[in-house]
């Protein structure tokens, strides 16, 4: 059987009694081991290169947006390490220990406590470091709400984004509130808080360049804040399955200044008093 | 046989007497009780594995047709565009949403699961520990015929109006609780779940048994950590299925309830969908998740551990070395289930779940890196010093620890509960677990086929053809998964049937292109493979009863063995990964070999 498969041999190694070490096989296990170096080798490369094709994080136009894409960057330098290690180890083991490297029998070893203990302990230690460094990033995205009354509701709705704001009266739910679809607009440099809700199925509210996601859940009330640097208009994507249209579901989001953002609110006025008579008649599209 | 003479008790009348149970005259209830309505384990394993390897094809086209969808959206599909004839060949959005539900469906619970359990733990479980068969055979055989009804759901629901399931593998509710949500939350939804139910019964079955098998019927001398690492992991993967998956028979129960009898577990009050209200309201959408991923989360592992178990026994007997640090590999195997089960919540930070829980969901999260990690450094630890023999198995189980870690890595990312709000629901994800579970688990089967291959089928496969099928699948997989975490560095989302119209992402068309042409590839690979499986089970030579000169106690028995598995009773020495015991004759000392001088010196000074 030995010669068949060439796997396993008689003690003091050598492939197969009296052989010499066999060049084909040789050249095969360099080139495997190559195809493993590979590895490393293109998955670093494509992560130096798709920055350059703006395949990469999206421009991030917020407060909180720097801390997360430093997190990302932190974590993909970390992992890159680890990445580039234990893939490099993986190939040079592979390259020098080719059984037809050489007719040096395999060392028979079980293991050693000391490299489980460190080996153990070090990722332990960074793991551990990488949760408690992250915690602070998370309460002031999603804990730490400003306190302030919501500047606009959005309710998700296959496949739609009916956003409310609170009109004259700063209070949501009342007569006077304004009524747009998939067109949020949000004044710059000011702290954002949207009430979020769906009306149907779960939905996700995603705003890329905002760093933003929170799934809408019907029945729940999702309080979403973020605080918008530059001036533009951005995607609103639906982020979770929410049926056939899931892919259309597209909203806009336009950072403005303040004098922009007021002028549009009054013309959204304008235009939704033309369109009704009488407050009574206002769609109460999701009474809380 | 260059191996060492056993000392071979003889054989009992009775085990006699079933081996010649496939040689004896040809009649209809023989053919059926042997190889349809078999109770033996290796019938039952191989009858999973045919069935999974065909629905693993399935799953492949559906991939691939969700691949075509992103990459050229709305254009004519190839082959499948006769059936929207409607539509000028286009594929419709509810068909799109369709076609990933079930690809995710199909993959994970007609061949991931059924392959590794079913398959692989059938076959090996009772030949490795030394049994002659399954604690409960025909629990074991019901098993497998539980299956079937799931296959006929499944497979079925394509053909209902409004078509299969559309909701996600994830199934969330509302969307798949409300018949009026989505086209295929109709019939196909309901199918969906009682196929799912079905599957769990077959797990349940088969996770009973194993657990039965493996504590009671060791052969002399198999302690517990004599055992393998391939049954350590059907082990602990049959523990996790025990506890885990009556919580989502319930759910999946509370679903249908919900779409069928009118109750409302999971849909809120006062929802409307599609101008129509939804149910009688009163539940939480929430509770569905938390139920679903206590379940799910777990079965993520359940979809890994075997393969692991799988790799390491591999990567012995091809560095013809011990496994680096046995017991730590097997207490991070339980590590790993024991932290899966709390872990869940890191698949609902930007649920709407309590952020301040999230914390301790991701605490929880960043520490299950650490089984994991102790696992690869063991690896690399048994690959370190060895005498490697490239044989097509040894690439694929190389293969799955390369590929393992960046799947293990990637989850850093997701785990880091800011930086998933970002990446949450974006290809990110999709690229993760495609390289735990495809450039993991998958390539892990594989090394598993061509490893065993002999034992099932008493034929080695074809080296040759194994390599070119390992190199393009290789290269294919990582064309097609790698490209994917750039795509989630964007931003673009998941289970969008058209994400070009938005202005973020309509530059990564070609990009799409480009991973699409490498699914084409990969699938068309497996060609490749097929051929080279049947053909093998005919024509391929010979094996004996040890090709690989490994020390598992599968390979004393003959290849294929027959019903009753051993022709002697295995007596159990030492535990599986005596390679290269300097001093010994050959490099590798069989479970079952009596101890001899050598040994004992070489063990005592390898503890000195």
């Amino acid at each position: 059987m030995d010669k068949e498969n060439g796997v396993g041999s008689s003690v003091g190694g050598g492939n197969g009694p009296g052989d010499s070490l066999p060049v084909g096989r040789r050249l095969a296990g360099m080139a495997w081991s190559l195809l493993f170096l590979l590895v490393p080798i293109l998955g670093v490369a494509t992560f130096v290169i798709a920055p350059f094709y703006d395949h990469w994080l999206p421009k991030d136009v917020s407060v909180h947006g720097r801390a997360i894409d430093g997190l990302f960057m932190f974590i993909l330098v970390l992992t890159g390490v680890v990445f580039v290690a234990t893939e490099v180890l993986l190939f040079w083991f592979m390259w020098k220990y080719d059984a037809a490297a050489s007719s040096k029998p395999a060392k028979y070893i079980h293991g050693s406590h000391t490299l489980e203990v460190v080996w153990t302990i070090i990722p332990a230690a960074t793991m551990l470091f990488l949760a408690i460094y992250q915690m602070n990033t998370w309460a002031d995205v999603k804990m730490r709400r400003p306190r302030m009354a919501p500047s606009a509701e959005v309710v998700a709705r296959q496949f739609e984004w009916r956003i409310r704001y609170p009109g004259r009266d700063d209070t949501l739910g009342t007569a006077d509130d304004l009524f747009v679809v998939n067109d949020l607009h949000v004044p710059i440099d000011e702290d954002f808080l949207v009430q979020l809700k769906s009306m149907d199925v779960l939905h996700s509210f995603f705003l890329p360049n905002l760093r933003i996601k929170q799934d809408a859940v019907p029945g729940m009330k999702q309080p979403v804040w973020f605080k918008a640097t530059e001036a533009g208009t951005y995607d609103i994507v639906c982020a979770e399955v929410c049926g056939w249209g899931h892919y259309k579901m597209k909203g806009r989001v336009t950072v403005e200044s303040r004098a922009d953002f007021e002028r549009w609110l009054e013309r959204v006025e304008a235009e939704q008093e033309a369109t009704q008579r009488g407050p009574e008649d206002a769609p109460n599209l999701a009474a809380d | 046989m260059s191996t060492v003479t056993h000392p071979q008790a003889p054989l009992s009348e009775a085990t006699r007497h079933e081996h010649g149970l496939a040689q004896g005259a040809p009649s209809l209830s023989t053919f059926l009780s042997t190889y349809v309505f078999s109770k033996d384990h290796k019938v039952i394993g191989l009858q999973f594995l045919f069935s999974t390897l065909v629905w693993f094809l399935i799953g492949g086209l559906l991939a691939l047709a969700v691949r075509w969808q992103v990459a050229w959206p709305w254009s004519d599909v190839p082959v499948l565009g006769k059936l929207f004839a409607q539509q000028g060949g286009q594929m419709a959005p509810e068909f799109y949403t369709m076609l990933f539900t079930m690809h995710a469906s199909v993959m994970i619970f007609l061949v991931i699961i059924p392959i590794l359990s079913g398959a692989f733990g059938n076959f090996l479980i009772p030949l490795m520990i030394g049994a002659d068969d399954m604690a409960f055979p025909t629990l074991n055989m019901l098993g497998y015929w539980f299956m079937w009804p799931a296959f006929i759901f499944f497979g079925a629901s394509f053909f209902v109006e409004g078509g299969a399931a559309a909701g996600g593998w994830t199934s969330y509710p509302p969307l798949s609780t409300s018949t009026v949500s989505a086209p295929g939350s109709g019939m196909g939804q309901t199918l969906w779940l009682l196929g799912l139910t079905m599957v769990g019964v077959s797990s349940m079955l088969g996770s009973v048994n194993y657990m039965t098998t493996i504590i009671l019927m060791r052969a002399p001398g198999m302690t517990m950590f004599r055992l393998p690492m391939t049954i350590w992991g059907m082990f602990i993967t049959a523990i996790l299925q025990a506890f885990a998956l009556p919580v989502l028979t319930a759910a999946g129960f509370m679903q249908l309830a919900d779409r069928m009898v009118g109750t409302g577990f999971f849909s809120p009050e006062g929802n409307v969908i599609n101008n129509a209200m939804s149910g009688a309201g009163g539940g939480q959408p929430l509770l569905w998740q938390h139920l679903f991923w206590f379940y799910s989360h777990p079965a993520v592992y359940i979809m890994i551990l075997p393969a692991m178990g799988m790799v390491s026994d591999i990567m012995t007997t091809f560095a013809r070395k011990p496994l680096f640090g046995y017991r730590p590999m097997v207490y991070s195997i339980a590590g790993i289930a024991g932290l899966g089960f709390i872990v869940w919540g890191h698949h609902m930070f930007i649920s709407g779940m309590n952020p301040a829980l999230g914390i301790t969901f991701m605490v929880a999260t960043m520490m299950i890196a650490l089984p994991s990690a102790v696992k690869t450094f063991n690896w690399l630890g048994t690959v370190w010093g060895g005498r490697i023999h490239y044989t097509t198995a040894m690439l694929f189980a190389l293969s799955f620890v390369s590929m393992f870690i960046i799947g293990g890595l990637s989850g850093i990312f997701m785990a880091a509960t800011p930086v998933d709000i970002f990446i949450h629901d974006t290809y990110f994800i999709v690229a993760h677990f495609h390289y735990v579970l495809f450039a993991g688990t998958a390539m892990g089967v594989f090394a598993g086929i061509y490893y065993w291959f002999p034992k099932m089928f008493g034929r080695m496969m074809n080296e040759f053809w194994g390599k070119i099928h390992f190199f393009l699948t290789f290269i294919f997989l990582n064309g097609t998964f790698f490209t994917m975490h750039i795509l989630g560095a964007v931003g673009f989302p998941r289970r969008l049937a058209d994400a070009y119209h938005y202005e973020t992402f309509h530059h990564l068309q070609p990009l799409n292109a480009f991973m699409t042409w490498c699914a084409i590839g990969m699938v068309a690979t497996q060609i490749i493979f097929a051929i080279n499986f049947f053909w093998s089970m005919f024509r391929g030579p010979v094996a004996g009863r040890n090709p690989w000169n490994s020390n598992t106690l599968e390979w004393i028995a003959p290849s294929p063995p027959g019903h009753g598995n051993f022709d002697f009773q295995p007596v159990v020495h030492r535990g599986p990964y005596e390679y290269s015991v300097p001093g010994c004759e050959t490099d590798h000392l069989m479970q079952t070999d009596p101890p001899n001088a050598a040994e004992v010196a070489a063990t005592a000074a390898a503890h000195a």
